[in-house]
């Protein structure tokens, strides 16, 4: 296998690995096909896969933190809109007095959509906010 | 005693533009500190077991939630030790040494706590700050953000500006509005309007996080910056997130294939009135770890909001570059800052960006505003649509690249027709909206929306609200626009959707430039001293030097040409001119091109004027003037001491075409003239002619009062050298060094009637 770094940019080097999130491949994502209306909205999210593969070149460029975050991103990929946003105002301080629905919600990421280091991410949330006080209404 | 008087050039000063700024007094228990305050904690950190278990001097068990988000995902503990071993200044002499790779470097910082970044790059001195900048920062090539906004949110305006500010060389276009609920109608203009021409610029729509992300999820949009962090726990909550939900955020951004940069800036835990006495700096150190620690792959930082009030402090402007330089130390894409106005006085603008340009960034502004200043929904920028032919002419000044490229009136007047056309054909198409034909005239042509005949602000709500409700997406637009013939810009849309897909300007420090992810992965800077690092290609540098209106030789000889080159010489010339010997003789010396090649001042007035106010200028002074054409100088000094030579009074006038004058006297040395007229572009015929009666006057013995030509204070050299320099080497090329002087008489009128 070749060096994950000479895959980037993945558009000019692995264009075979660029997929959608609904399986169309970077040369499918033509005009053409748009025209036909066999392009649709859901043809132009990205897949975890391709997280995944620059999470791996994020890495062995020697940026850490960067592909953590990808990880995480890899993870989100198939959670829905509203799930998102519901558990980003529930990280948010002062929505919640009590950190159970967190906790909750750590354990149906991990569950329903296999999102490890989301939930521990959340996790460690929760015991930090725990120990600043940070559940505590703030409207 | 009485009192003495007030000097009054401080009320001038008063009424300056600086004056308007306001400059704060030192004091860190206020928050008003910049590298230093007495509240700032001494570097520390210690480990046990491999965890950290103090950060600057505080134990894990007082840690706030920045602390122990930087203990637990910034600080590498197989670093820290050594890292935090060094000595400070050390570590500086490092930064500006090119000699040691921004790998090292990088992988230090990972040891260091905040207190001890902050420490190290306060033992710099901006020069130095400049320096390390231009070595650490990320990407090789450097970029530019423009702010595409108006004040009635009008669509028509946003895609033509949108297109402009691509044409412009903006790697990153950033929109908001003065209505939330015009969200997607801006969105999906500023879309259209950047597909518009060369394409493939990133491009946000900055507002509430949960539209933004919707925003981005239908394909509008490619990056978000909006995703804050503050250098306080106080300041944090207070700003409604923690390092948690806002790096949960990012990784939310990413899921969907938007490009992320958090923003920090000095300041503004001190805007928030939670700054627990810290300096800035140590507070932007710790936002700047924060953001290393979520893993985004970049800042917007260098003030921001904060800069103007960081800018009021006593090495302010030193302090954000400073924080810049962590910024990118820290391995993160830095667009920095150079966005909010910090001053009123264009010096104090023009200084700002000065040290930027030198040492490139991966986006010089992170808000250049394209548009003028009461369009920008943000506030005003640094620099504005006003002042873009400056930032365009510091760029040629110092042969640096800021990222943008000089633009001419026709190629702008086509982008913006057909930004505003393409837009047009997008709301008819997807049923949104109706466009009046004279609005695509009006707003093509407006330079802001104070011009603009246009859609009315409730108009545009509506156009927003549809697409909302229909949840119309960038596949839509791209249908329509193809189907409408605009299958270009249709094509420069689907790009940025390829591209999100392959996740290729989620690294680093990417932009897109015709069409290509480059990033600080395949583009890194990698300067390490002279020969080194970005240099502009030969055509990029033809671009930056080439703005608008160069003087060219053949532009300044075209001015010079006569109305009718058929005409006859004025001056004819009538044989060697001997010694006069009438005692109230004024010889006139012209130059070799006076008349001939040369027919205009650089005042403006005809040398045939000249000649006739100079001589009746003489007459009126009781003397007799008389023409001689020198040919062995242009020189002014020496033609008016030919001049002088020749004359009977021993008293003559020498000029050059462009009207540069000297009254000389026979006996008298070269440079030792009677009165001398350099200024000639704000001498009038008046002065000729006075000029003339004064020289009679002196043949008569008399002392007449000098003829002051008044100056100003305009550069007059930098209105006319150019032009002068040219003019010149045409006088000095038609010298024979031993030609004599010939006697010339004015010929005027078809009829050559002789004067």
């Amino acid at each position: 296998m070749k060096n994950v770094l000479e895959q980037y940019p993945v558009s000019e080097k692995a264009p075979e690995r660029a997929i959608s999130a609904s399986g169309k491949t970077i040369d499918e994502l033509t005009l053409d096909e748009v025209l036909s209306e066999r392009i649709g909205p859901e043809d132009i999210r990205i897949s975890a896969d391709v997280l995944q593969l620059q999470a791996q070149i994020a890495r062995a460029a020697g940026r850490e933190g960067l592909a953590r975050n990808f990880e995480r991103s890899a993870e989100l990929v198939a959670v829905p809109q509203d799930v998102i946003l519901e558990t980003y105002e529930m990280l948010r301080p002062g929505r919640l007095d009590d950190p159970a629905p967190l906790s909750a919600r750590a354990e149906m990421l991990r569950r329903e959509y296999g999102a490890h280091a989301i939930a521990d991410f959340i996790d460690e949330a929760v015991a930090v906010y725990r120990n600043r006080r940070l559940f505590r209404r703030r409207y | 005693m009485t009192t003495p008087p007030r000097w009054r050039r401080f009320d001038e000063w008063d009424a300056r533009a600086l004056r308007h700024d306001q400059f704060a007094a030192e004091n860190p228990e206020a928050g008003f500190s910049t590298f230093h305050s007495p509240w700032d904690p001494e570097p520390s950190a210690k480990l046990e077991g491999g965890r950290i278990v103090e950060i600057d001097g505080k134990p894990e068990a007082a840690f706030d939630i920045l602390d122990s988000f930087i203990a637990t995902h910034y600080l590498d503990p197989e670093i820290v030790e050594e890292a935090m071993a060094m000595d400070s200044t050390e570590v500086a002499r490092l930064l500006v040494d090119i000699n040691v790779p921004r790998e090292r470097l990088e992988r230090l910082a990972r040891g260091m706590t905040p207190a001890k970044l902050a420490s190290v790059v306060s033992a710099m001195s901006a020069l130095e700050i400049t320096f390390a900048y231009s070595k650490m920062r990320q990407r090789r090539t450097p970029g530019n953000q423009a702010h595409v906004t108006n004040a009635k949110d009008d669509p028509l305006q946003l895609a033509a500006d949108a297109a402009t500010a691509v044409a412009l060389g903006f790697d990153e276009i950033e929109t908001t509005m003065r209505v939330a609920s015009n969200s997607w109608a801006n969105a999906m203009a500023c879309a259209v309007g950047a597909a518009v021409g060369r394409g493939g610029v990133l491009f946000q729509c900055s507002i509430e996080e949960a539209e933004e992300l919707q925003i981005g999820m239908a394909g509008f949009t490619s990056y978000a910056e909006t995703v804050s962090v503050y250098g306080t726990e106080a300041a944090f909550v207070d700003g409604d997130d923690t390092p948690w939900s806002k790096a949960f955020l990012t990784a939310a951004y990413g899921s969907r294939g938007i490009k992320v940069r958090c923003t920090s800036g000095a300041s503004a835990e001190l805007l928030m009135g939670f700054h627990e006495r810290k300096s800035v700096l140590y507070l932007e150190a710790r936002c700047l770890c924060l953001q290393s620690a979520m893993g985004v792959q970049g800042t917007q930082n260098g003030g921001i909001d904060g800069a103007p009030l960081t800018s009021s402090m006593a090495s302010g402007m030193r302090e954000l570059m400073a924080e810049n330089l962590i910024a990118v130390w820290l391995g993160l894409e830095c667009a920095s800052g150079n966005d909010t106005r910090v001053s009123e006085s264009e010096i104090r603008v023009g200084a700002k960006i000065t040290p930027y340009l030198l040492a490139g960034s991966d986006l010089v502004c992170s808000g250049f505003g394209s548009i003028k200043k009461y369009d920008n929904s943000f506030n005003p920028s640094l620099f504005n649509g006003e002042e873009i032919e400056d930032y365009l002419t510091l760029q040629r000044d110092f042969e640096v690249d800021g990222g943008l490229t000089p633009v001419n009136d026709t190629q702008i007047a086509h982008l913006r027709l057909r930004a505003i056309e393409a837009i047009t054909a997008v709301f008819e198409e997807l049923d949104l909206a109706e466009v009046k034909p004279e609005w695509i005239a009006s707003v093509a042509a407006a330079s802001g929306s104070l011009e603009t005949e246009t859609f009315s602000p409730g108009a545009v709500t509506r156009i927003s609200d549809s697409i909302r409700k229909q949840r119309l997406t960038c596949v839509d637009v791209v249908r329509a626009l193809a189907r409408r013939g605009f299958r270009e810009e249709a094509e420069n849309l689907m790009l940025m959707l390829r591209q999100r897909i392959s996740g290729d300007y989620l690294q680093t420090s990417a932009i897109l430039r015709d069409g290509k992810v480059i990033s600080a992965l395949n583009d890194p800077n990698n300067y390490s001293g002279p020969g080194t690092g970005y240099a502009m290609s030969p055509e990029r540098w033809d671009e930056v030097r080439n703005v608008r209106d160069l003087q060219t030789l053949e532009k300044v000889m075209e001015r010079e040409a006569k109305v009718d080159p058929t005409a006859r010489p004025w001056l004819a010339p009538r044989g060697v001119a001997a010694k006069g010997v009438d005692r109230h003789e004024v010889v006139v010396g012209l130059s070799p091109a006076f008349g001939v090649e040369l027919n205009r001042t650089t005042a403006g007035h005809d040398l045939i004027d000249v000649v006739l106010a100079l001589t009746e200028g003489i007459r009126d002074g009781g003397g007799a003037p008389r023409l001689v054409r020198i040919r062995h100088t242009a020189d002014t000094s020496f033609l008016g001491l030919t001049a002088a030579r020749l004359s009977g009074s021993g008293y003559g006038i020498g000029i050059q075409a462009k009207g540069t004058a000297v009254i000389h006297q026979a006996d008298r040395l070269p440079h030792l003239n009677v009165e001398l007229f350099s200024n000639s572009p704000v001498t009038t015929l008046e002065h000729y002619r006075s000029m003339g009666r004064n020289a009679a006057l002196y043949a008569h013995g008399e002392n007449p009062e000098p003829v002051l030509v008044p100056v100003d204070g305009r550069s007059l050299a930098a209105r006319y050298h150019v032009r002068v320099s040219m003019l010149y080497a045409i006088e000095t090329g038609l010298v024979e060094a031993d030609a004599l002087p010939v006697e010339v008489v004015m010929e005027l009128g078809q009829e050559g009637t002789p004067s």
